[in-house]
């Protein structure tokens, strides 16, 4: 599955997605856990601001820099017996690493979780070849097993809850136990281990590649990440272009960003870090090594006004705050990569015609950039793709374009405004009744249908003004 | 200390009480209010939707009516935020840039004024109810006015002030959000007006009129009993 992950209109989406009480249940319950978490592991931090600075400094100065640090990787990765292969397109991802597993005739791959690889559309195009793909994060695991996308960067099965969960692995594993979580996992646990004993390839995304050592490294809380690249002899990670962390200060400072950000951790469980293949002089590490590093759209988003959008560390704090994703859940926005920082990227990855929406899809309430430890300016950012899809791409609605002309015209002529601001009680008034307006006509529409609109002041305020300066002046 | 009213489109003619208590207050205060009839609306619907370049038009219009001005201060977060984003927007425009930064630097928000430039927290009102306040999304995360409505209600002789669950949430408003994306919007203010009723509140009050008149439409349409008030008007009390 490429970016987009079906064909349902926008309307179609966030309306199934507001009707779907259990998940906006479940997408609430863990918004609430998330934002407390984060507050609560900022706090205790202590200058989280501070924190938020430097890893804004440290991304501004590595995307500055990327063909500096882009080459530094490949060097650093080569010297340690990795292959590096720098993909310009999603195709070019998936060809070559369905060439390796080829190479290695090999049936089995185990995953470990990555956003990349769902971008780019990997499982689809490994099982298309012949391959048998195995997810090994949980919830990677239980949403394969549904055929169904990621709602959310972090925590992809979101919008599910262990009944649910109890039944997928009833229907597809053939699970006889109870939906208590302890039981649930500990029946995955012994289903994929099996799989990791036996898969001929790993393949993982990558939190950050440290480029002044070339490796790349995990966060996961289940340790899948650490048996992906542990078990099977050949090994394949999969990174964003801009995933780089120059050095391991670097790489401690967005670390410790990321898990608090993302769910109010310290630390994950398993921090991991591998370097290429086994050296003749150490005694593990994988016969084989690939690292690719997917552009697929993001060097033409860099030099321009979204540069900072390939700051994101995929935190999702911006989501877990995010009022909009609250209330539609993350299908809505028909994207791997769903919330504020969805709404960001996808259009520039993606192109406008198919997520023209994504952008209004925010009230620009600015949470989503108060959250962002690495301050994207998200908010800002979407108010920039409006601007595109008004005045470049000339997608937004003719009725629109005349209402915002007559604003124009209202507002820089002082005479049309005070005449409009006289004749509202009046043009509105078949309308209201008992000071309200409750079936308001044209644009107001969309307002009253969900709720009552105020009849306008019999007096505006400019008039009441001046009728009082006069009576001050005696006049 | 001279105050020239920037009332914002809203208060002028849909909600124009909301202007006198500004003034009054301003005026109780000490300050001399006057109010350049040049002003229209700051921009924002233009701005917010990706017409930049119609935004501009609007933004010329301030730019010229509060020129002369000394202070310029407005009942709304929302739109003094957007007034503090005329210099970036006019960044580089050899006509405009100047007069965008001089706007920006004396333009302030209605309570931010009275604490921040007055230094005043009691206006010596008066208000006998159980109030809730809801903390508008732009003015807290734009323009930074977070405690400032907060000291003055604390001030209020008679006042109950309850927390308000999840306050810094977005009601919802978003200016055209609301009618572009209405279904999305009612489900925002139907979370908001259900805080606010588990406050047991007699009043909601907030510092703009967008959210308040959002908040507000929601309530009557369930036919609630919780009135909706501007700071102003408790203030004025």
């Amino acid at each position: 599955m490429p970016i987009k992950l079906g064909e349902a209109s926008y309307k179609e989406r966030i309306q199934s997605g507001i009707e779907n009480d259990f998940m906006r249940g479940a997408v609430s319950s863990a918004q609430g856990r998330f934002r407390s978490g984060r507050l609560k592991a900022a706090e205790e931090l202590g200058n989280w601001e501070d924190w938020r600075t430097r890893g804004e400094e440290i991304r501004t100065h590595t995307l500055e820099n990327i063909d500096f640090y882009l080459q530094q990787l490949s060097d650093e990765v080569s010297k340690r017996g990795g292959k590096v292969f720098f993909a310009e397109t999603a195709e070019e991802a998936n060809e070559y690493i369905n060439n390796v597993v080829k190479e290695k005739e090999a049936k089995k791959v185990v995953k470990s979780k990555s956003m990349v690889t769902e971008e780019i559309g990997l499982n689809e195009a490994l099982e298309e070849a012949g391959s048998e793909v195995i997810e090994t994060d949980l919830g990677e695991w239980i949403l394969q097993m549904d055929e169904d996308p990621p709602s959310h960067i972090v925590t992809p099965a979101l919008h599910k809850n262990k009944e649910q969960i109890r039944e997928t692995f009833a229907s597809k594993k053939g699970y006889k136990n109870s939906d208590m979580p302890e039981e649930l996992a500990t029946f995955a646990r012994e289903q994929l281990r099996k799989e990791f004993l036996s898969a001929d390839v790993g393949i993982t995304g990558c939190n950050f590649a440290v480029t002044e050592s070339g490796a790349i490294t995990f966060v996961t809380n289940e340790g899948n990440a650490r048996l992906v690249t542990s078990l099977p002899d050949t090994q394949i990670s999969v990174m964003g272009m801009e995933r780089l962390a120059p050095t391991w200060e670097d790489m401690e400072v967005l670390v410790s960003l990321l898990t608090r950000a993302a769910v109010g951790q310290k630390l994950t469980s398993y921090v991991t870090a591998i370097t290429g293949t086994r050296l003749e002089d150490e005694v593990d590490g994988p016969e084989e090594y690939h690292l690719v590093i997917v552009d697929n759209g993001r060097s033409k988003i860099l030099g321009t006004e979204f540069q900072s959008a390939l700051h994101c560390i995929r935190c999702a704090a911006c989501i877990n705050v995010c009022p909009v994703y609250r209330h539609v859940g993350g299908h809505s926005y028909n994207s791997v990569y769903p919330g504020p920082i969805g709404a960001v990227l996808t259009p520039l990855l993606d192109g406008y015609d198919d997520h023209k929406e994504l952008p209004y899809a925010s009230t620009l309430c600015a949470a989503c950039t108060d959250a962002c430890p690495v301050k994207i300016p998200l908010h800002e950012q979407l108010i920039r793709h409006r601007e595109i899809i008004v005045e470049r791409e000339k997608k937004s609605p003719k009725s629109e374009q005349m209402m915002m002309e007559g604003f124009a015209q209202w507002a820089s002529h002082p005479a049309a405004y005070k005449l409009s601001a006289r004749m509202a009680r009046t043009s509105l008034k078949p309308w209201t009744k008992d000071e309200i307006i409750k079936n308001g006509p044209g644009p107001l529409k969309g307002w009253t249908d969900v709720r009552d609109f105020p009849a306008p002041s019999k007096q505006s305020f400019r008039s009441w003004f001046k009728s009082r300066q006069k009576k001050e002046r005696g006049q | 200390m001279k105050v020239s009213l920037f009332i914002t489109c809203l208060c002028d003619i849909i909600s124009s009480d909301v202007g006198k208590d500004t003034v009054e207050v301003l005026e109780k205060l000490g300050c001399e209010v006057d109010f350049p009839e040049q002003q229209t609306c700051c921009g924002q619907p233009a701005y917010n939707s990706g017409y930049l370049s119609k935004s501009k038009e609007a933004m010329k219009q301030m730019m010229k009516a509060f020129k002369d001005s000394e202070y310029v201060v407005g009942p709304s977060g929302s739109c003094v935020a957007m007034l503090h984003e005329y210099p970036q927007i006019f960044k580089g425009d050899p006509d405009w840039e100047e007069e965008a930064n001089k706007l920006a630097a004396k333009s302030y928000e209605f309570t931010q004024f009275i604490v921040d430039v007055l230094g005043r927290v009691d206006v010596g009102s008066n208000f006998k109810g159980i109030v809730t306040y809801h903390s508008s999304c732009h003015m807290t995360r734009l323009l930074g006015v977070k405690d400032a409505p907060k000291k003055l209600l604390e001030q209020v002789e008679g006042i109950q002030l309850r927390e308000l669950p999840l306050c810094e949430d977005c009601c919802g408003f978003g200016g055209t959000f609301a009618v572009k994306n209405p279904e999305i919007s009612e489900q925002m203010v139907k979370e908001k007006t259900e805080h606010i009723m588990e406050t047991e509140a007699e009043y909601v009050i907030g510092g703009d009129m967008g959210c308040l008149m959002n908040i507000g439409g929601k309530l009557s349409r369930d036919n609630r009993d919780v009135k909706v008030m501007h700071i102003s008007q408790v203030l004025n009390s």
